[in-house]
């Protein structure tokens, strides 16, 4: 028997869903050697609205499970990864070229980066947090809280690796996220969303948009409902604008990185989106 | 079938029902009679009908016609809260919001009414004493649920007990639900016989009436020919709006069921002159969807009934959507949550 080659629709992944863009917009993805791989759906600013709105009901659900649990989900992202290594290597062959052995690095490089990820959930609050010096019958105590709604610009290269060590970090403490994949080489982040699908992460905890970062971005940075935006990808973008227009309703903005920085795994890109409390409690009643 | 005399004495005499009830159906006021009037109406063509709402759903409606909308939504809204856990407190709040939905712009209108439990009248008629007095003509009208809202099952002795204390409380709109165990066995007579007697208990002292609005509760009653009917035995008892839903009830609002009745508004009209109300409540959470409703109002009873004296949404969730879209509208970009009040 013959079989036809059933080409998969690459669509944008929000609350959880697979959907096409509500503008019903899409664009050509290309190969390295320019040919023709994908018809890739091209986000909206109302997609990222609708994903911010995704995003928002998820974080009482993400932030609220317990630091162990997100440990074991993210983890879970890892093992699932694991098991679909050969679609991954194939896609980032396709796209970025740089034979075989540098696609399978950058796989293993990003199972490990999810895996380095899960096992800071339960651990970088105790490094981050404190209990304060104080002269006085109480404790003075501060603790990480997550940012909230994170909005990130992922990098064009390394398309998988890039995104993974873009979302990771923001997600460990909790927070829920919107991310504009690599305009160029969407397809390993838009399949990463099959991953996620099936990785106990909360619906909507991640929303993924494939797009024109330069068209969506400057509606995330002035939304009113989005806490912090990441532009580690941001390069080539005016991001100085973004940066103005994210001032106006207070955002923390972490800028981009260098390229050769973008796939480092560091405990102060968890940090960048958590917020510190500082309480105080009595240390007895007597 | 008994062919016994509808048992309604007051509405008999009373002006405001007899001239509907005559005219139907005659000077033979029997419950066959009534029956066989309500059993010739038309069926409903359920797939025309979903056509035609669907059709209704997919206008396109532009940056200004939007900005109108919105604030014509805000100026219809029935602001609602029906909880067991209402408080004075949170009725004050709601009040408050219901003067000023944002207090972030002056040139937000104010909804057209609160809907709150019977017992809360007094609360929400001290809230909105002084606002109500400044603007004569224009006020914030008090809207009660009466005749054990939601289920309706109760005497109808403490129907119209919980009517005429929430009107002389000071309510100006009584919401009541009508009796659908009554109505799917078939006893239109006792529907009937109820809403009329809640009618009369809508009286005041000076002889004005209290607006009545007749839930019909379309999510019990099953088939759009039951909601057809009851639709029509509502308004020839007296209702002067006919509304969709409790909420408490899934499914509640739903857009073919609100243009069948529409229709049956539409079609008393051109029988009577006389025009009906209609309130589509509960589960119309958002600007886009509540839009829809203002486009089939406008395409099947006409713009005139964009009103809050012929159109309502019975929501508490609907203002904050429509205040973040009016914000986004006016700030040109997106808002959040966090620039609405909590509820």
């Amino acid at each position: 028997m013959s079989h036809m080659m059933i080409p998969k629709t690459y669509k944008l992944y929000i609350n959880g869903t697979f959907v096409r863009s509500e503008s019903g917009r899409s664009y050509q993805v290309f190969d390295k050697n320019h040919v023709f791989v994908a018809n890739v759906a091209m986000a909206s600013r109302k997609d990222a609205r609708d994903a911010v709105v995704a995003a928002r009901s998820a974080f009482s659900s993400w932030s609220g499970a317990s630091a162990y649990n997100r440990g074991q989900v993210l983890y879970r992202i890892a093992e699932i990864l694991e098991g679909r290594r050969e679609q991954f290597i194939a896609e980032i062959l396709q796209a970025e070229g740089g034979g075989r052995a540098n696609a399978a690095l950058q796989v293993n490089e990003t199972i490990d980066t999810w895996v380095w990820y899960a096992g800071w959930a339960d651990k970088y609050a105790q490094v981050a947090g404190n209990t304060n010096p104080v002269t006085g019958p109480y404790f003075n105590l501060s603790v990480t809280e997550p940012t909230g709604v994170v909005s990130v610009i992922a990098p064009k290269r390394p398309s998988l690796l890039g995104f993974a060590s873009a979302v990771a970090p923001v997600l460990v403490s909790g927070n829920t996220v919107v991310v504009i994949a690599s305009q160029p080489h969407p397809l390993p982040a838009l399949s990463l969303s099959e991953v996620l699908a099936t990785s106990d992460i909360p619906k909507g905890a991640v929303n993924i948009l494939s797009g024109n970062p330069a068209e969506i971005s400057p509606w995330l940075a002035s939304h009113a409902d989005i806490n912090a935006i990441y532009l580690i990808g941001a390069g080539d973008l005016n991001w100085a604008d973004l940066q103005a227009s994210a001032a106006e309703t207070l955002k923390r903005v972490v800028p981009p990185e260098a390229d050769n920085d973008i796939a480092s795994r560091s405990l102060e890109r968890i940090l960048a989106f958590t917020e510190i409390k500082t309480v105080w409690h009595t240390k007895s009643l007597s | 079938m008994s062919s016994r005399e509808i048992n309604i004495v007051t509405p008999k005499q009373d002006a405001a029902i007899a001239p509907r009830f005559n005219l139907i159906l005659g000077d033979n006021p029997s419950t066959a009679n009534l029956r066989r009037y309500l059993s010739g109406i038309p069926k409903v063509d359920a797939v025309g009908l979903e056509q035609r709402a669907a059709a209704l759903s997919t206008r396109s409606i532009k940056s200004t016609s939007k900005l109108k909308s919105l604030d014509k939504i805000i100026e219809l809204i029935d602001l609602t809260t029906l909880e067991g856990a209402d408080t004075p407190g949170k009725i004050r709040s709601l009040a408050a919001k219901a003067i000023r939905p944002d207090p972030s712009d002056p040139s937000t209108p104010h909804v057209a009414a609160v809907c709150v439990y019977g017992d809360m009248v007094p609360y929400a008629v001290d809230s909105l004493r002084y606002f109500n007095k400044m603007r004569d003509g224009n006020s914030i009208k008090i809207a009660a649920v009466a005749t054990a809202f939601p289920s309706g099952r109760a005497s109808l002795n403490a129907k119209i007990v919980d009517t005429t204390e929430a009107v002389a409380a000071g309510a100006d709109e009584i919401d009541m639900v009508i009796d659908r165990g009554a109505f799917l066995s078939g006893h239109f007579d006792q529907v009937f016989d109820q809403i009329a007697s809640i009618k009369a208990a809508c009286r005041r002292p000076d002889s004005t009436y209290a607006c009545l609005k007749v839930i019909l509760e379309t999510g019990e009653l099953n088939t759009y020919d039951n909601v057809r009917e009851a639709s029509w035995l509502a308004i020839l008892a007296g209702a002067d709006f006919i509304k969709t839903s409790t909420g408490k009830v899934s499914p509640a609002a739903t857009l073919p069921m609100t243009l069948l009745m529409l229709e049956a508004v539409r079609d008393w009209y051109q029988l009577t002159g006389e025009r009906i109300g209609v309130k589509p409540a509960g589960g119309i959470r958002n600007s886009k969807e509540a839009i829809r409703y203002l486009v089939t109002v406008a395409e099947t009873v006409g713009e005139e009934w964009l009103q809050p004296h012929l159109f309502r949404f019975g929501a508490s969730s609907l203002l904050n959507d429509v205040l973040l879209q009016r914000q986004k509208m006016k700030t040109g970009h997106y808002s959040g949550s966090n620039y609405v009040t909590i509820d």
